[in-house]
């Protein structure tokens, strides 16, 4: 049955393969509940509740996805160029730090409307910056991106908690965190939820991401050196340029993090707050098929994801909410490592039903 | 305390119990990248195989039975970063990525659905632990010497045996090696079992003979330090020893160090201490001291032609 070896559809390549991936990723979670003796479809049902349920929980859901956006198409515009930008985690904390920085000297000389704006660039910089690193180490230095990336992670946690620990803690205080942010630097919220004006700045990025990358000659350029850097070589794209380029706005991207979590919600610089945001922002990437559109899909599903786990851990004592942490890995071995899994079963299926 | 032998003493046993995990985790990185097959997953693995190692030996209340038990959990992730990887020619650190991912969630789910203690297993004792052998204070189980030997039986194996010359050969030009008429799959495969073996025993002695139990996230980042140590040592075997056992002594001190004023530098923050083995993996891959080089075909999926 060599007629099984045709190329599917586009559409089936487009849309039914991820789905068929996602719903590999989904199968195996319900197996795991079932292992530790939960019905899965009860699992699921307070599952959908708990995000979906009320305004607030809608508003939470929100909020998460807010941080996955921003993850999600950090990791995407990397990977339009060829590099795996590991390092969401890390540049997550930098962004924070970048933002909580700027607010802590600025906010009781600045009002609002210059405070934010500020404060969200910072956020900006100082995540470009951490992610420039490894990328000019790759770039003129020839040091692999994904090794220096993982390794800035763990950098990251380090200085952060040495400012932290001896140098940011507010005065008197027993936990590692700053003073509160004076109120011009909060962002306006829903009350009872944690969702903010990030989720706007959120799409912004989706919209500014998208256009970048179809529709300037950078993004074209940085998409070539993703598909054959030889042929943007030829093109007289400076590939060095191109890898800063890519990283810093990765960097950038993954930096708005600090912006949804401390200026949306701590109001001061904590410890821990990416709290695996960054590389979560892999499995959105994938599910999303590095697409902006498909990235606030996949962020919608993975922010009602951490939401509703967090209601259904409440609920049966027996499931955690790293429940969810479990549902991302899976999401990122079937729609990533495990892409080309179920081609054959599809090729088979078209096969049977056109026997031309 | 005093007697500075004394203290010599304890700190080199100190160092040689903090590196055992990283020694063991190092030599399995070695056997998956020398074969071609990047492993970002050692971390992940050794998890695993530190949960079911604790889980297993709290149930049988046998050390034995929980080492065997980790074991058998890593070599299931290996299977199947073996099946993303070789079989369906996935994106090998993607699939890292993913088997830490699902092990840091799946340990905690499992762990608090079995055992109702927030992730944690029930504290081992007795026969449950692995004990010292010869010096009680210095903590010298069997996994330390199990570790000590895996390093020249892995430089055996790749520089002496004719498995560890095709091994050597499917990383740098697989083509060649299927052109001899060796499957490069089942090569690659055996490398990243052996991955398996290691990276479990290295889980099994973090949970049964450096602690007495399994604790959530426990191997903290020790898998990345040994993919460091392998990457700082080039990726040969008495090199990543080397490696294992400075970061391994960067570790035993840095509590020491702490609060301590250093003559001509002050006071050095134990967090500078603990990002030094990621900061030298970094500049050495910059090529500020040194060269790594890696195996030529690593991270390539072989695609044999038809």
């Amino acid at each position: 049955m060599k007629a099984a070896r045709r190329p599917l559809p586009v559409w089936a390549d487009i849309i039914l393969l991820p789905l068929v991936n996602v719903a590999l990723a989904f199968v195996t979670v319900g197996i795991i509940v079932r292992v530790i003796g939960v019905n899965p479809f009860h699992a699921l049902n307070l599952l959908i509740a708990g995000a979906v349920g009320s305004p607030e929980s809608i508003g939470y859901t929100l909020y998460y996805a807010t941080n996955f956006i921003f993850t999600g198409l950090a990791v995407a515009v990397a990977f339009h160029g060829g590099l795996f930008n590991i390092g969401g985690e890390g540049q997550a904390y930098l962004g924070g730090l970048g933002c909580g920085l700027a607010i802590l000297a600025l906010d009781r000389y600045l009002p609002a409307w210059a405070m934010i704006p500020i404060a969200i660039a910072a956020a900006a910089l100082f995540g470009a910056a951490w992610a420039a690193v490894p990328a000019w180490l790759q770039a003129w230095r020839g040091s692999h991106i994904v090794i220096t990336t993982i390794m800035f992670n763990f950098v990251a946690a380090a200085l952060m908690v040495y400012l932290m620990v001896n140098v940011l803690i507010a005065p008197g205080s027993m936990t590692p965190q700053s003073r509160n942010f004076e109120p011009s630097s909060s962002l306006p919220a829903m009350t009872g939820s944690a969702l903010n004006l990030s989720l706007a700045l959120a799409l912004g990025c989706c919209v500014a991401v998208w256009i970048f990358l179809w529709h300037t000659p950078w993004g074209y350029a940085l998409r070539t050196m993703g598909h054959n850097p030889e042929a943007a070589v030829y093109a007289g794209t400076n590939l060095r340029h191109m890898t800063m380029l890519a990283m810093c706005l990765s960097g950038a991207l993954a930096g708005f993090v600090g912006v949804n979590e401390l200026m949306g919600v701590h109001h001061r610089i904590v410890l821990d707050f990416p709290a695996g945001y960054g590389f979560a922002g892999i499995a959105v990437a994938l599910m999303g098929r590095n697409h902006p559109l498909g990235i606030v899909v996949a962020a919608l599903l993975f922010g009602a994801l951490q939401q509703g786990g967090a209601e259904l851990a409440f609920e049966i004592p027996t499931i955690t909410r790293e429940m969810v942490v479990v549902i991302q890995g899976l999401v990122i071995l079937f729609s990533g490592a495990l892409v080309q899994l179920p081609r054959p079963w599809l090729q088979g299926l078209f096969a049977f039903r056109r026997p031309s | 305390m005093d007697d500075p032998f004394a203290l010599l003493f304890l700190t080199a046993a100190a160092t040689l119990r903090v590196a055992t995990p990283l020694i063991l985790c190092a030599m399995g990185g070695l056997f998956s990248e020398r074969s071609g097959i990047i492993d970002v997953g050692l971390e992940g693995k050794m998890l695993m195989a530190a949960f079911f190692a604790a889980a297993v030996a709290a149930a049988t209340n046998s050390a034995w039975w929980g080492v065997a038990a980790g074991i058998a959990a890593a070599e299931v992730m290996a299977l199947l970063h073996g099946l993303a990887c070789i079989t369906y020619r996935g994106n090998q650190v993607v699939s890292g990525v993913a088997i830490n991912i699902i092990a840091a969630g799946l340990t905690i789910v499992w762990g608090n659905a079995w055992f109702q203690r927030g992730g944690q297993t029930p504290a081992l004792e007795g026969d449950a632990r692995l004990m010292s052998l010869f010096f009680p204070r210095a903590g010298d189980n069997i996994l330390v010497y199990v570790a000590l030997l895996a390093v020249p039986l892995t430089w055996w194996i790749i520089a002496r045996t004719r498995f560890g010359l095709r091994l050597r050969a499917v990383g740098e030009m697989p083509l060649a090696v299927d052109t001899a008429g060796i499957s490069v799959s089942w090569l690659r495969y055996r490398a990243v079992l052996l991955c398996g073996l290691l990276t479990g025993l290295a889980g099994a002695y973090i949970a049964v003979a450096q602690n007495a139990g399994f604790s959530r996230d426990m191997t903290a980042g020790q898998g990345f330090i040994a993919l460091a140590a392998v990457i700082f040592g080039k990726w040969r075997p008495f090199p990543a020893l080397g490696a294992c056992l400075i970061f391994g002594l960067l570790d035993a001190v840095a509590i020491r160090l702490q609060g301590v004023r250093m003559p001509g530098i002050g006071e050095v923050p134990v967090q500078l201490i603990q990002a030094l083995p990621y900061l030298l993996t970094v500049f050495l891959l910059a090529g500020f001291i040194g060269r790594a080089v890696a195996p030529k075909a690593i991270g390539v999926p072989y695609e044999k032609e038809h």
